[in-house]
């Protein structure tokens, strides 16, 4: 178990270190800087501009530098909003991302592991059907489409919500029921899958036989094998729920870090995009990991290979 | 090539009353009789004829503007009205429909190619080679690759042959894991020993006698890329990366209809209704392919 581990931090770390020279290189190739979009900067102020960030030296020694206090944890000053570090500007966004976040896998959990739960003990029924059909929708249409129309219906017309803004807890309703249906879907899939693998074994029978009722058969026994491959599905989940806020973020107008990310990217923030590069990466490789420990731990059937 | 592939339809096929290929021609009974899959392959059938077709007879062109009925509502003239430059919803509808249907065929066959042939490789030489390949596969997996797509479309301007090429290079990790586990199940059978006995190359063994033998996992997981990938080019369309006007796409019809829904309804709710009809089918026809070739869904 410890080898695992070890050798999955270390394939991590190196694929940490891909991603930020891979970024860093990336965004220093492509025409135009931080500062070319400033209206008429003489020649003079963006060379102090310029050595004020660094930007003069030589580019390995940038990245030498960069990768230094990157190991002090500095993530640099941001370059478009003056006076200010990325790491303020990631701890001011992440807490709303997470908020939403976790709002919206909660849901997802909750509505996925109860409709496919439901479809499987009651397999082949109407419950099973309708379950399905709500999955297939959620898989098939993607929240940029479900979003907007939301709004549509239930703030612009019906007046329920305010269409975008992130002050009250109204405002949380609509983008974390969003962000979550998508995953409810696949979750509800694959609980209803494992479900009825698990549902057809001796050891149901046996819960049965000594007479526990359907609904302790159901989740003090089945569930716990029965959610295996919804545990598998969290790592890549919890990811998607991250980049997946981005559009959520935008149709929303939620001053979360998906926002600031496409708007580091447009306005060439060195800084700020690397920083939350590094933030998406190291998260989802965070999440990925805990995810194989547990699934490790749930099933010890599940080897552990380095 | 058909009595080698999976057993379980082997024994469907009881009676051989068909001289040719009767594991497709069994496989293509059950899909018919699939209700839902037949629905989505005639709603693919009918919005590509439309989309490949409907911009030709159409009486305007998808960029012809005509700024004296501007945000027209649905009517006789404008069958689903007009948007801010008085350019035909439908028209520009259909046009955005080549495009994304192009982009998502077109992405789907360069993960399709990259896909088997790593997996293939990966799976067939096994040992060394394949736990490297593999270790690859995962450290690119576990990368936050949506971000990548982003940044690669914002700094290296926004054409599509790039879009193509990002999206491919995303979606093929998926298709190389499931070809890899397959070859690794065929190739241990005894008709591919036999191949090996006359003397037949390690190219010439891969590509004409075991890809054969496990077309139908890649039918299918072909067939689900496809609405992934179309999902993947109007997410970017709709952050403002993807196709750029006067081109259109689905993407960038819902996120101008978003931006205008408030009071222009029509300009969402079409391109909304037309996108989602359009992947659900695409995965009806999907599950359908996956029922009908009796495809587990298997994770590596």
């Amino acid at each position: 178990m410890l080898r695992f581990i070890t050798s999955r931090l270390l394939q991590s770390l190196l694929a940490l270190f891909l991603v930020i020279t891979a970024t860093f290189f990336m965004i220093r190739f492509v025409p135009g800087g931080p500062f070319t979009a400033e209206k008429a900067v003489t020649p003079e102020i963006l060379r102090n501009l310029e050595a004020h960030y660094g930007l003069d030296k030589p580019l390995w020694r940038q990245y030498l530098d960069y990768l230094g206090s990157l190991a002090r944890g500095d993530l640099g000053p941001s370059f478009k909003y003056p006076n200010r570090t990325v790491n303020e500007i990631i701890a001011d966004k992440v807490p709303v991302s997470a908020e939403l976040g976790g709002l919206a896998l909660s849901f997802a959990l909750v509505l996925g592991i109860g409709l496919g739960t439901v479809a499987a003990v009651r397999r082949n029924t109407w419950m099973d059907y309708t379950a399905s059909t709500i999955g297939m929708f959620g898989i098939s249409i993607p929240t940029f489409v479900v979003g907007p129309l939301l709004v549509l219906g239930f703030a612009i017309h019906l007046g329920w919500f305010n269409a975008s803004g992130w002050y009250g807890p109204l405002d949380r309703v609509l983008p974390a029921f969003v962000l979550g249906l998508a995953y409810a879907a696949p979750i509800s899939r694959l609980t209803r899958g494992g479900m009825l693998e698990v549902l057809h074994q001796d050891f149901i029978r046996t819960a049965r036989a000594k007479g526990a009722s359907e609904f302790r058969v159901v989740t003090r026994h089945a569930l716990r094998g029965g959610l295996l491959p919804v545990v598998s599905f969290l790592g890549p989940a919890v990811a998607g729920i991250l980049t997946g806020s981005f559009v959520i973020e935008t149709i929303f107008q939620i001053p979360g870090i998906g926002r600031e990310f496409v708007n580091s990217a447009f306005n060439r923030d060195y800084t700020l995009v690397l920083g939350t590069v590094i933030l998406y990466a190291v998260l989802i490789m965070a999440l990925n990991l805990v995810v194989d420990i547990v699934q490790a731990w749930m099933n010890p059937k599940v080897r552990l290979e380095g | 090539m058909s009595n080698a592939s999976s057993p379980s339809l082997a024994a469907v096929v009881a009676e051989p009353v068909e001289k040719g290929n009767s594991l497709w021609h069994d496989a293509w009974l059950r899909l018919r009789k699939n209700k839902l899959a037949v629905f989505g392959m005639v709603t693919i059938a009918v919005v590509t004829v439309a989309c490949v077709a409907g911009p030709w007879v159409a009486v305007y062109g998808y960029e012809q503007q005509d700024l004296t009925n501007t945000f027209s509502p649905p009517n006789a003239k404008h069958w689903l009205g007009t948007d801010q430059l008085g350019r035909d919803l439908l028209v520009r509808l259909l046009f955005g429909g080549r495009v994304s249907l192009g982009v998502g065929l077109a992405a789907t066959f360069v993960a399709l190619t990259i896909g088997v042939t790593y997996g293939a490789v990966s799976g067939f030489f096994g040992g060394k080679l394949d736990a490297v390949m593999m270790r690859t596969v995962d450290i690119i997996y576990s990368l936050p690759f949506a971000i990548f797509v982003i940044l690669l479309m914002v700094f290296f301007g926004r054409n599509i042959v790039l879009l193509f090429v990002a999206i491919g290079a995303v979606e093929w990790l998926t298709m190389a894991r499931i070809v890899r586990s397959q070859v690794m199940a065929v190739k241990k059978m005894e008709f591919i020993e036999a191949a090996r006995s006359i003397g037949f190359g390690r190219r010439r063994i891969i590509f004409r006698h075991i890809l054969p033998n496990i077309l139908g996992p890649i039918i299918v997981y072909t067939a689900l890329t496809i609405p992934g990938v179309m999902m993947l080019e109007s997410f970017l369309s709709f952050l403002g990366l993807g196709v750029q006007p006067p081109m259109s796409s689905w993407g960038v019809l819902i996120k101008d209809g978003a931006e205008k829904m408030e009071e222009y309804h029509w300009l969402l709710v079409y391109p909304a209704a037309l996108f989602s009809l359009t992947l659900l089918s695409l995965n009806f026809v999907g599950d359908g392919l996956r029922d009908a070739l009796d495809v587990r869904s298997s994770k590596d």
